[in-house]
């Protein structure tokens, strides 16, 4: 293995999870450097980079918070350090909208999706997409505030719900077709679309994120998979994604088709690590090296 | 595990591994407390941030 000179990775965060454990682990026992950047006591000025960043050759976005890292990513960009992921890779997958916007426009295979900015369109798409249908917050993850709409009693409640009770951007009503997966989805974590392993997330109820109880077990990624893997990867600008995907049904035994339903950008990955044989973090840290190479021969 | 800090909560003695970092997320064994911590070198504790509507993936 081509061994790469030991490197000062600034890690941005706001709470370190055992995903941020195992990176930290990693990248210290490879005989890095890691500067740890607590982003909620870390004032970022426009003018120039505060100075925990001072020798930090790469940094790497964990922050929990999407709002956080949406600013601060931009931040970093803005100081001539490189930043994983980037900002407008970070800006496409923390919203809904603009995530299937960019799916759509790359021609992968994703879930029906429209947008409505009043319950009254909203109740039209939903009448037209038929019962049941997906109605998500724009932006949100681990599966929260997500509704399976079953009826129209449901979807008059709830839209009504969402545009008396929430803030302005959940009167952005996101309203998806509902896929017939076969009880599970698929998460892939991939660098620059090169898939580092995969799991498929089972649960009972509609909603599979492993946030929410689902069983996890390997997935075996084949060429159709590791090929939207890499297109969905690049739609977003490349980087550490997550990028999940649902089966849209099953036949002799195989599945008929895939589709993309979301790209993440600070991916979770200790339930992948925990079933696979790869060494996710470990992977993770192989890539970095490679990335910080990539960053001092373009400053050079 | 080879440390222990206060609970800010119930005051319970909790134990954090000796490769706790700053950040990491513990729980009260006795009240249930989500607890950050804040500071490691002696261990200092603090009510862990309640979960916000855009934290996640």
């Amino acid at each position: 293995m081509e061994r790469h000179p030991a490197m000062n990775v600034g890690v941005l965060y706001s709470r370190i999870r055992k995903d941020e454990k195992l990176l930290l682990t990693a990248l210290r026992d490879r005989g890095h450097e890691v500067t740890k950047v607590d982003v909620r006591r870390t004032p970022f000025s426009i003018a120039e980079a505060p100075a925990v960043f001072d020798g930090v050759d790469l940094v790497l976005d964990r922050c929990l918070a999407t709002s956080r890292s949406l600013y601060v990513t931009q931040f970093v960009a803005s100081y001539g350090l490189p930043v994983i992921n980037a900002p407008r890779t970070a800006e496409l997958c923390a919203d809904k909208v603009k995530n299937s916007l960019a799916l759509a426009g790359a021609d992968i295979p994703t879930p029906a999706t429209e947008v409505a900015f009043t319950k009254e369109s909203a109740l039209e798409i939903i009448e037209r997409f038929g019962y049941p249908c997906v109605l998500k917050p724009v932006i949100g993850s681990w599966g929260r505030l997500m509704a399976k709409i079953d009826s129209r009693n449901a979807a008059e409640a709830i839209l009504e719900h969402k545009e008396t009770l929430g803030h302005y951007e959940h009167k952005v009503f996101y309203i998806q077709e509902f896929v017939e997966k076969p009880g599970r989805d698929i998460r892939v974590v991939a660098t620059d679309g090169e898939p580092v392993a995969a799991m498929a997330r089972t649960s009972d109820h509609w909603l599979t994120n492993a946030a929410r109880g689902a069983s996890v077990e390997p997935f075996p990624v084949d060429d159709e998979v590791a090929d939207l893997v890499e297109r969905a990867s690049a739609a977003v600008g490349g980087g550490l994604l997550g990028v999940d995907l649902m089966e849209t049904g099953v036949e002799n035994g195989g599945p008929t088709g895939y589709t993309v339903h979301e790209v993440n950008h600070t991916v979770e990955f200790k339930a992948l690590d925990s079933v696979v044989d790869v060494d996710v973090p470990e992977r993770i840290v192989d890539w970095l090296e490679a990335k910080a190479a990539d960053a001092v021969g373009v400053r050079a | 595990m080879t440390d222990t800090a206060a609970c800010i909560e119930c005051g319970a003695e909790v134990g954090l591994d000796d490769d706790t970092e700053v950040g990491e997320i513990v729980d009260c064994g006795t009240c249930g407390t989500e607890l950050e911590v804040i500071a490691v070198s002696p261990p200092v504790l603090e009510r862990a941030p309640e979960l916000e509507e855009d934290w996640g993936e």
